[in-house]
């Protein structure tokens, strides 16, 4: 058996890379991208994210998660000698030879204030509030660019037709990183009128269950008072023997 | 060397390794592991990095002198300030409110609402976050959140289980508040329009976690941190409480003792700012980027300890800072993602370990250090894990088998984010294994808070990852998110109490920061650390060996 100590030594150097910033004497395939304009060599195989930072940059915009669930690290790019502009998430996307990027930290939107406990659970709620919708063109843009390949044009014209759950289904996985928006030629914020479609369904579409209702009830009669009582009394001993005799319910 | 030939994400030896995974899983169908006796957990323990020699020592100086910790937990308790306190002018207050949050998380955001419900006027509430609001551990959280509601089950269950799990270290009338409230925080964030998963017949769809009895677990697919913060930062912005993004905090003002204000540091144009408050909630979440022992890690990029780094040096106890919890499946293979999370209900709903040569060698559901520990021995003591080409090793998580055992489909209804993450380095987890080895996941400990997040300091609440108390040294699924909702709210409420009952605005000062410089100079430590650190630093050797800061 390898000694305990190093074994947390070996676990330790395998990470170095991803925990300590990269070494360039460990890499062997390099690639050409361009941050800003600026040609940087990189080690292949890295995230944008990761590649840039190796170029010397510190993020203090553009990067939260570093998992892809934030939407902080929206990127866009084009290819040497494609005249596509093409969208990413930094920290999810690997470098490719020949990028040209740049970061979009920041969508400037605007957001609709409401009282979500009295808005109309109506079909015309959203365009109410983002009226802008009905500019919509039906051109796509916002669903090439969505970097969760949600079908953003589609949910937009569910919206319009009021069609709340149709709208929470289609961008329920919307990480609200602003690309399509930045985007849209008709100015829409995808990404706020699927919110407020999402919390009008989740409020009024969804029913929450008797049993979860009546569990509230108890509480506020107090029913689970005189348990804690003892348990709050009981000392590990009782606390260990009631754990092992708990009886773990069917699969 | 040449170019390694990829198939399906995979380079062709690893491909090779895949089929023996393949040719096994028929077999492995019907049969799970045993458990572990307690004997034989005790066993696989000793690899596991707690416990595995070195990495830690005690603390020397301030309340907790003594305590055991992560060497690089203590590195950071045993830092000078930033900022040396002649160098900054606290006489001009920038900012004054009645309640300051730092974080932004679960846990910050529900403080600010309920404050708000309890008579905080909006503009007399501020809250400043490192990055943007919501870029956070929280949003990151796949698998779910504990309630008790169901019949079957009740709240006192749920606190055995939780006790059980924390190895009976839990504070109990601050466990007995989370179990308690679990069931209304469902209802309220319900009532808030957040979408949980239902079954046909409309109940909720809960799940086992490791270490419950029951099931309930409540998750909106494998996105549930990102659909309940992003509903609840949708209701603060909608009611227009002011908020701060891009402005960590760097130190805590006291009068001496009371906690008065805090100093900001703008991170774009490096100016500094004063906030002074009445009442203050901590809400700065974990430490994952510490990279605790080298593990890689599942949080997110500003997860590094600031709260009880600055909370500590005004005096706030901490609490069981010897506990780590690594997860056992953070992402092996490929390089862009390692460390990342794959989910417990990956393992819930059927997905095996398996080693290099295609067995099951562990019980799927052991507590997250028994798992995680049994990795380890599985790839560094009895060498059968997977080696990657960057010299990482690893097991298989043999996620194919989630359809074999719950039928077609059922993999993208309840993993979309997984399946998207992997799919952009060209692996198919539906069809392929991926490959997974311990990662750096949760601060156990922090912050000793009371069943209403107050804190030893007058003026000071804590709620979320920062705190320590609710979870004792290990903390179950699902309970998390639900400590950052349930304290996130009474911290909340108390503080508006404190203000309704004639709370007053204090003097600022740095009094303690100075006391704390002594005591450091005092124990012989060298001045060249300093904390909080903010950010981590990933910039490459080349970069940071030629640069001159100007
Ligand atoms: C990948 C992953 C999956 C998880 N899955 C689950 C799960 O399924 N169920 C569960 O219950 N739990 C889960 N957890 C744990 C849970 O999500 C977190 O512990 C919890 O959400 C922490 O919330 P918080 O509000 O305390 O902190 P965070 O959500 O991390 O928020 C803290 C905020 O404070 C900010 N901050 C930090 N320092 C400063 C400073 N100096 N000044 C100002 N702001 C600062 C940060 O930038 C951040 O925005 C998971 C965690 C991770 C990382
Ligand atoms: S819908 Fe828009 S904001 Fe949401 S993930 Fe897609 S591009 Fe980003
Ligand atoms: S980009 Fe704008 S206009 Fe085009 S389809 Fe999308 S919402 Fe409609
Ligand atoms: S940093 Fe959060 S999605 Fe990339």
């Amino acid at each position: 058996m390898e000694d305990k100590k190093d074994i947390m030594q070996i676990i330790a150097d395998a990470n170095k890379s991803v925990t300590t910033g990269i070494d360039s004497a460990d890499i062997e395939h390099w690639v050409w991208i361009h941050i800003m304009g600026r040609a940087y060599q990189v080690p292949a195989g890295l995230t944008i994210m990761q590649a840039m930072e190796y170029a010397g940059y510190k993020f203090i915009t553009s990067a939260g998660c570093r998992a892809g669930f934030c939407g902080a690290c929206a990127t866009m790019y084009r290819k040497e000698g494609e005249y596509k502009l093409q969208t990413a998430m930094a920290c999810q996307t690997r470098v490719e030879d020949g990028m040209f990027l740049v970061q979009i930290p920041f969508a400037p939107a605007q957001e609709a204030t409401y009282d979500i406990t009295k808005e109309p659970y109506a079909a015309s709620t959203l365009l109410e509030h983002y009226p802008e919708i009905a500019r919509c063109v039906a051109c796509n843009t916002c669903t090439k660019a969505c970097p969760q390949d949600l079908e953003v044009m589609d949910y937009i014209q569910d919206a319009l037709r009021g069609d709340y759950k149709k709208v929470a289904e289609r961008s329920f996985d919307c990480i609200q990183c602003g690309l399509c928006a930045v985007r849209c030629p008709a100015e829409i914020t995808q990404f706020n009128v699927g919110m407020l479609a999402r919390r009008m369904y989740g409020r009024y579409g969804m029913t929450e269950p008797e049993y979860a209702k009546a569990r509230l009830t108890e509480l506020d009669q107090g029913k689970y008072d005189k348990e804690f009582k003892k348990l709050l009394a009981a000392d590990v001993e009782e606390l260990k023997k009631r754990y092992a005799a708990r009886e773990r319910e069917a699969d | 060397m040449a170019e390694l030939k990829f198939i399906g994400g995979y380079p062709e030896y690893m491909r090779e390794l895949i089929e023996k995974v393949n040719s096994t899983r028929a077999q492995r169908k019907d049969y799970t592991p045993p458990a572990m006796t307690p004997q034989q957990r005790e066993e696989v323990l000793q690899v596991h990095p707690d416990f595995a020699p070195g990495g830690k020592r005690a603390i020397s100086i301030g309340v907790n002198k003594g305590d055991i910790g992560p060497n690089e937990v203590i590195d950071l308790l045993e830092a000078y300030p930033l900022v040396t306190p002649k160098e900054i002018d606290i006489s001009n207050v920038d900012y004054e409110v009645d309640l300051l949050i730092i974080g932004g998380g679960l846990a910050g955001t529900a403080a600010a609402l309920w404050a708000n419900n309890e008579g905080v006027a909006t503009e007399k509430i501020l809250l400043v976050n490192k990055l943007r609001h919501g870029d956070s551990n929280s949003i990151m959280a796949q698998g779910g959140t504990q309630a008790a509601d169901r019949a079957n089950d009740s709240p006192a269950i749920h606190f055995i289980d939780a006790m059980g799990g924390g190895h009976y270290t839990n504070k109990p009338d601050v466990l007995k508040g989370l179990v308690e409230d679990a069931p209304y925080i469902i209802h309220w964030l319900k009532e808030m329009g957040t979408i949980f998963d239902k079954e046909p017949n409309g109940d909720y769809v809960e799940r086992w976690g490791g270490g419950t009895c029951r099931k309930r677990m409540h998750a909106c697919a494998d996105y549930t941190g990102l659909e309940e913060l992003r509903v609840i930062i949708d209701e603060f912005r909608t009611r227009g409480i002011p908020v701060l993004e891009h402005n960590p905090v760097i130190e805590l003002l006291t009068d001496g003792s009371k906690v008065t204000g805090v100093v900001l540091w703008n991170l774009e144009t490096h100016q500094y700012k004063i906030v002074r408050a009445k009442a203050t909630i901590l809400a700065t979440g974990g430490f994952g980027r510490l990279h605790i022992r080298g593990f890689p890690t599942t949080n997110h990029y500003g997860a590094t300890y600031d709260g009880p780094v600055i909370a500590y040096r005004a005096g706030a106890k901490l609490l069981d800072t010897d506990t780590v919890q690594y997860h056992p499946t953070g992402a092996a293979y490929p390089q862009q993602i390692i460390g990342l999370l794959l989910t417990e209900k990956l393992r819930s709903m059927g997905a095996q370990p398996v080693n290099v040569d295609g067995e099951a060698f562990v019980f799927p559901l052991e507590p997250r250090d028994v798992e995680a520990s049994a990795f380890i021995r599985e790839c560094y003591v009895h060498d059968k894990g997977i080696v990657t080409p960057t010299g990482m090793r690893g097991v298989w998580l043999d996620t194919p088998m989630i359809e074999l055992k719950n039928g077609p489909g059922s993999t993208a209804k309840a993993f979309p984010g997984m399946i998207r993450m992997y799919k952009r380095f060209d692996i198919d987890m539906i069809k392929d294994p991926v490959l997974v080895f311990p990662t750096l996941h949760y601060q156990n400990g922090g912050v000793e808070t009371d069943p209403w997040g107050c804190t030893n300091l007058e003026g000071l609440w804590v709620a979320g990852e920062v705190s320590g108390g609710v979870h004792g040294k290990n903390r179950l699924m699902g309970n998390s998110t639900l400590d950052c909702l349930v304290y996130g709210r009474r911290s909340g409420m108390s503080a508006a109490k404190y203000l309704k009952n004639g709370a007053k605005f204090g003097k600022l000062s740095l009094d303690h920061v100075d006391r704390y410089v002594k005591m450091l100079k005092d124990a012989g430590i060298k001045p060249e650390r300093k904390a909080p650190i903010i950010l981590p630093e990933y910039r490459g050797k080349a970069v940071l060996a030629r640069m001159i800061d100007l």
